[in-house]
């Protein structure tokens, strides 16, 4: 199915999930377990998926039978795992629409993708009375590098506002993103609000002043088809943990040109071509951003994590989040002291479902929760300036991902019925 | 857990944070005090207002968790009266309890037990001493003659 036919969801609409939940439930072996006396109902999928036995094994697999250093060595098992890994390089390149293998860098997360641009791109290209140009709500991911390039090249930081219904406020764009814009640094999709951003107008914008767009896709590219030359991004950031891949690898995707005039990240072996004591040549991409010996066995299993994810397909992962968040919002909004932050609308927004009790405080819900079995996050999400503009001092956030059901919902719901008797309030 | 659950929010914790106590402003506010955790959100306003070297009356502001809001009310309610030698003694006294340096409470605080419960819950013992960490830094900056600190003091560092 193509992805616009799952953004005409009206909220009225619920229909049965475009694959088998339960088939998928069973490929996930963690989720076959009793948390404090019940069965885990794990809602933190903004902050770490869990990963599938196809995952897991491939993990086993490698260093049982591939295991070596990559690129440069002569051995069988130095060209398994350099083709392993190269090959995870390539699964990126189709995934996020089509690029070219070597415009995939992988780092260890998204924030060390971002960090890489702004300590790369940022320190060549950002002087004096430039602007940058983030949004309110960024995750500090996405927001600390740029304070700081901002601090240390005395540039100036904007911001394009949220509105009350938690949508980026566009009405001003024009005088936000200026000729003076060099950088414009967007999330795709909120990890407090879920809001799914248009990237794609914003980007426009940043190109039609000639500046550079980056945008922090950790919450969208688990959750909905990508594709980054449609949306222009010059850069486009990601987390392999948060897709049902290990943790400890991230991606970076940026346009070749780009990449190339870039001054490397980080010295060491392999990001070079030739080195003497007096002078060094860079590598051609992607390895002039990979110095020292990667995370290769990361990389390599989180290949499977995209096999997985290709198998249901994106635009179905969507329409299940987009059915199973919609559910999710008209049950909560049943009781009365819960206050749902962000756009309301499921076309519009993803499954990170942040919300506050109005008696309760987010640790003791958190806290309730976790006795019953359901994980949830609560806190500031790493998304401080955002809480203080939402008037929050914390939230807690339910996210859901493709092995989560309407049952697990229910459970949520019904145990925050009971944790308001058990507080007395 | 539903068995740890209940020792952390006993039936004497929830009193104390549905109804706080220690609202009432004082009439002089000798030791101002304030503490923040950032990363929960919890924020405490306190002022002592000494006469003869006791605490005179004690007024607690604390906005946050359950667990925040009732050790605050709990330490409104003990230290009034007391000497701010008794005061210091007992806030260590707490705060070696909910570390796990130490297990002994005096009797007539025999309250203060419940917050032992907390202990099984690592993340939220910061949450049981921002209160009583932010009396001790106010009675020190009181004896050292200091005013206000310029930021709140938090039990977030480690």
């Amino acid at each position: 199915m193509k992805s616009g036919d799952g953004e005409k969801l009206k909220s009225t609409d619920y229909r049965p999930a475009p694959f088998s939940v339960e088939q998928v439930k069973a490929d996930f072996p963690i989720l076959d377990q009793k948390v404090n006396r019940h069965q885990l109902v794990y809602l933190d999928n903004a902050a770490s998926t869990q990963k599938p036995r196809s995952v897991i094994n491939a993990l086993l697999e490698y260093y049982r039978h591939s295991n070596s250093n990559i690129h440069r060595g002569m051995h069988t098992l130095a060209e398994r795992a350099t083709q392993a890994y190269e090959g995870t390089r390539s699964h990126v390149a189709q995934f996020v629409g089509g690029v070219l293998d070597e415009e995939v860098i992988f780092t260890s997360g998204t924030t060390e993708a971002i960090n890489l641009v702004a300590a790369t791109w940022g320190e060549v290209n950002i002087s004096e009375g430039d602007e940058i140009v983030i949004t309110e709500m960024e995750h500090h991911a996405n927001l600390v590098p740029w304070v700081m390039l901002a601090k240390s090249k005395s540039a100036v930081l904007k911001r394009i506002p949220i509105t009350i219904c938690g949508h980026l406020d566009l009405s001003n764009i024009d005088e936000i993103i200026t000729k003076k814009t060099k950088l414009v640094a967007v999330s795709h999709m909120s990890n407090v609000l879920g809001t799914i951003n248009p990237v794609k107008e914003i980007v426009a914008r940043a190109h039609a002043v000639g500046a550079v767009a980056l945008v922090d896709g950790a919450q969208a590219a688990p959750h909905m088809a990508i594709n980054v030359r449609d949306l222009g991004a010059d850069f486009y950031t990601f987390s392999a943990h948060k897709m049902l891949g290990p943790t400890g690898v991230g991606v970076l995707i940026g346009r070749k040109e780009m990449l190339e005039e870039m001054p490397p990240y980080k010295m060491g072996g392999e990001m070079i071509r030739e080195v003497r004591f007096d002078r060094v040549t860079w590598n051609d991409l992607p390895h002039k951003f990979e110095a020292g010996t990667p995370n290769i066995a990361d990389v390599v299993a989180f290949d499977a994590a995209l096999t997985y994810l290709d198998e249901i397909g994106m635009d179905k992962v969507r329409l299940h989040e987009m059915q199973l968040t919609d559910y999710a919002m008209k049950k909560l909004t049943e009781l009365p002291s819960i206050e749902i932050q962000g756009p309301q609308e499921p076309d519009q927004r993803g499954g990170a479902i942040s919300f506050t009790d109005r008696d309760v405080h987010p640790h003791d819900i958190a806290t309730f929760l976790d006795s019953k079995g359901i994980a949830v996050r609560a806190g500031h999400h790493c998304a401080q300036p955002l809480m203080r503009v939402l008037g929050k001092v914390a939230t807690a956030r339910a996210s859901l991902y493709i092995y989560n059901d309407e049952s697990d919902v229910d459970r949520l719901v019904e145990a925050l019925v009971e944790m308001r008797r058990y507080f007395g309030v | 857990m539903n068995d740890q659950l209940d020792d952390m929010y006993r039936e004497i914790i929830l009193d104390h944070y549905r109804s706080p106590r220690g609202k009432q402003p004082v009439d002089k506010a000798d030791i101002s005090s304030e503490g923040m955790n950032p990363a929960c959100g919890d924020e405490i306003d306190m002022q002592v207002e000494i006469d003869e070297e006791s605490v005179k009356k004690i007024s607690v502001n604390c906005r946050g968790c359950a667990i925040s809001v009732a050790s605050g009310s709990m330490l409104a309610e003990m230290v009034k009266g007391k000497s701010l030698e008794e005061v210091a003694r007992l806030a260590e006294v707490v705060r070696k309890m909910l570390k796990g340096e130490g297990d002994e409470i005096p009797e007539e605080f025999g309250d203060l037990d419940a917050l032992k419960g907390v202990r099984n819950f690592p993340v939220r013992v910061k949450c049981a001493l921002l209160s009583w960490i932010t009396l001790l830094d106010g009675l020190t900056r009181y004896k050292k003659g200091e005013g206000l600190r310029s930021s709140a003091i938090s039990t977030e560092d480690k």
